[in-house]
């Protein structure tokens, strides 16, 4: 039961992490129609600036200007590259987000090699036990800033003026435009949100008790991807129940691991994507996603 | 309304210059003859090739060869239908896989116990690969033909993840971790190994490379004439309008269900013999060989050619596979690129930079690819005019709209999502 409940927990927390990238990836959909699968390199560019900054700047130092190095860099992504192609086809947009992304990897990880820089978090890498329920600290924190941050955001999409304009636009981009709604900056603020979110994710995704930042966060970061598909890609609410339903998912089959084995070791990495597969059979659009209608 | 959005680019430049209405019948016949004539010369240019060439650019050309064919299977499915997928590398490992089993000996030369193989001989392997990889993407298509677009990119994307797992895991197959090494091949007891039998032509040795630079080279031209057929067949036209719109297929008595399974199914099993000339090329196969990487190399070799043309998807091939290998080569020739571990950037890394460049700015400037640009050469060169016939070695890309060339993007309004 205690090893029930701790994985229970521990799931969560995981799941908060991917809810935010979900959340931005959803966000950048709903924003500018893109599926932006430079998402995982803009989270591990996020890990590598705060681990490298760290040194000189200080923790909290390197963690602001992490963040806005992850925010410009989306910011730049959307203005030189995904504005341009405002109207082309989504598989167009997703092929060139393929193209940033294998930019951005590949300098990443020519520059992170074979070591795994630490990230010096002030809370360390110490555990807390909640009624015999052991998390570590980071994990905990990190639920909370998620939870924090989620709820701000939306808030923030429901009553602020930025957010009112991008359901607008989202719900029938043309209509807003000629309501006054400036697209352009409705998607490049997405961008920057987006970016914000991953490098929030990424500063919680490299603390213990992952060892800190190597090219495998990379593929941590990609689990993410399931999350936003399965909850649904225009659901803001998808992304979250997507992201905890992934998380969940994961700490469990990594913590019951002795009693699946005839699945393979490791088969709590490769869970995301039997559960995203699962429930795309039943629900093709994902769990909250709008249905395709076609009107013929 | 498909008839104006679905001319197949590449080498189609008959059909495209009738369409244009530009240049009359004569013209038309000239440049047929001058395509036929290249078409010949670049076929003795490949069938020569061994004699003069060494084992690097002999073994270079092989993976083109197996990459390319994989390209062309990926590329149906892509640029023809617009069905997005990521899983190529899952196929290509079933194919690789299937061939490594089927065709290997158990055991394994006593160095690695409990690794398990049939000992069948390599065409059934071959053979083999290719219906298995055929019957992944039939299994997986009822998933595909319930998703639309995007969504199909990212549970396609899943596939490869579960597919990695899969070879760590399951080490009697895949030989887990560490992989097994793939048999040789061998065809009615003449091997394409370095000896049995020797062979000397020309007073040239053929040993292994030279070998297998034939097998790989017949596979292709079989491959690219199927895709070519297919696409200017009944079932090819009833993909290209699927991918502009369902809607208009389905009205119009297309199968939509139908015709996206058995797309999967042809394409999956381009990428199972694509797979099985990667196990031969390389002479084993290890998870690493099948990951996301490789997939979304496969998607640069397809939008570099040109989404939907099949002589595109050739070309794309030999710049995403031969760029690292020939980078690799010359490293110490060409300037920032280095060795390993010696502070310029290694080969790898640099021809990911530039087929990641290049996937950008071709998306942005040129959708059509390179097959595209080439078409473009080729009609402003039936059409005389001088400045084309001075440099056509520059395809300096001219504003969009100058030349008529048939757009291969999906139309828009396509994408229903």
């Amino acid at each position: 039961m205690t090893q029930f409940l701790s994985l229970l927990l521990n799931g969560l927390s995981l799941g908060a992490i991917y809810a935010l990238i979900a959340l931005g990836f959803v966000i950048i959909f709903k924003a500018s129609e893109v599926v932006s699968f430079t998402h995982g390199s803009l989270l591990l560019l996020g890990a590598y600036s705060i681990a490298r900054l760290s040194e000189p700047l200080g923790f909290l130092g390197a963690v602001l200007v992490g963040l806005v190095i992850t925010a410009l860099a989306a910011f730049l992504v959307e203005r030189f590259i995904i504005n341009r192609l405002r109207g082309a086809p989504v598989i167009s947009l997703a092929i060139v987000t393929i193209g940033v992304d294998i930019i951005l990897l590949t300098e990443l990880i020519r520059r992170i090699g074979p070591d795994i820089l630490n990230v010096p978090h002030p809370w360390g890498g110490e555990s807390v036990r909640i009624g015999g329920i052991g998390i570590t600290q980071n994990r905990l924190i990190a639920m909370i800033v998620a939870g924090l941050l989620i709820a701000a955001f939306f808030v923030a999409f429901k009553y602020s003026s930025w957010g009112v304009a991008m359901r607008a636009s989202a719900e029938d981009g043309e209509t807003a435009a000629l309501m006054g709604i400036r697209q352009g900056r409705v998607s490049a603020l997405a961008w920057v949100v987006a970016g914000v979110l991953a490098g929030v994710a990424a500063l919680f995704l490299v603390g213990s008790p992952t060892p800190g930042v190597s090219s495998a966060v990379y593929a941590t970061a990609l689990r993410a991807f399931p999350a936003a598909i399965l909850g649904g890609l225009d659901s803001t609410g998808g992304a979250l129940v997507g992201g905890l339903l992934i998380g969940l998912a994961e700490s469990f089959a990594a913590g019951y691991q002795e009693n699946l084995l005839f699945l393979g070791r490791g088969f709590g990495e490769v869970v995301p994507y039997v559960v995203m597969i699962a429930v795309l059979l039943v629900r093709p659009s994902g769990l909250f996603g709008t249905k395709e209608l076609t009107r013929v | 309304m498909s008839e104006q959005t679905v001319s197949p680019p590449a080498g189609a430049t008959s059909t495209a210059s009738r369409g244009s209405g530009r240049s009359g019948p004569a013209p038309d016949r000239r440049g047929s003859v001058v395509k036929w004539v290249l078409l010949g010369l670049l076929l003795v240019f490949l069938l020569v090739f061994p004699l003069y060439f060494d084992e690097f650019w002999l073994r270079t050309g092989f993976a083109v060869f197996g990459a390319a064919i994989g390209a062309i299977g990926l590329n149906l499915l892509v640029g023809t239908t617009g069905q997005l997928s990521l899983a190529h590398a899952f196929f290509l490992a079933v194919g690789a896989v299937s061939y490594s089993y089927v065709s290997g000996e158990s055991g394994g030369l006593g160095t690695r116990a409990g690794i398990e193989g049939l000992g069948l001989p390599p065409i059934v392997g071959m053979v083999v690969g290719v219906l298995l990889a055929g019957l992944a993407g039939l299994v997986f298509s009822p998933i595909a033909a319930r998703l639309r677009g995007i969504y199909l990119g990212v549970a396609s994307l899943g596939l490869v993840f579960i597919g990695v797992h899969v070879l760590n895991t399951w080490t009697p197959v895949t030989g887990g971790f560490n992989g097994r090494s793939a048999p040789e091949f061998s065809l009615f007891g003449f091997t394409f190994g370095n000896s049995d039998p020797q062979l000397f032509v020309l007073g040239v040795p053929f040993r292994e490379a030279e070998r297998l630079w034939y097998l790989g080279l017949v596979l292709l031209i079989a491959a690219y004439m199927f895709a070519r057929n297919l696409l200017r067949s009944r079932p090819g036209r009833a993909l290209q309008t699927l991918r502009d719109s369902e809607v208009a297929a389905s009205v119009m008595g297309v199968n939509v269900q139908a015709y996206k399974a058995r797309v999967f199914l042809v394409s999956s099993m381009y990428a199972g013999l694509s797979g099985v000339l990667y196990a031969l090329s390389i002479g084993s196969i290890a998870p690493e060989s099948f990951g996301l990487v490789v997939s979304i190399q496969y998607l640069a070799m397809i939008v570099l050619g040109g989404l939907g043309s099949v002589g595109g998807a050739v070309l794309g091939a030999l710049f995403v596979t031969a760029l690292p290998l020939l980078f690799q080569q010359y490293a110490d020739v060409l300037p920032l690129v280095s060795a390993p571990g010696q502070g310029g950037i290694s080969a790898g890394f640099a021809a990911r930079f530039l087929y990641g460049a290049a996937i950008i700015l071709i998306v942005l400037f040129e959708p059509a690819g390179l097959a595209g640009i080439a078409q473009r050469l080729t009609s402003r060169f039936r059409r005389g005019r001088a400045p084309a016939r001075g440099g056509p070695a520059t395809p300096a890309p001219e504003q969009p709209g100058s030349a008529p060339t048939p757009s291969v993007r999906p139309s828009q309004g396509s994408d229903t999502r």
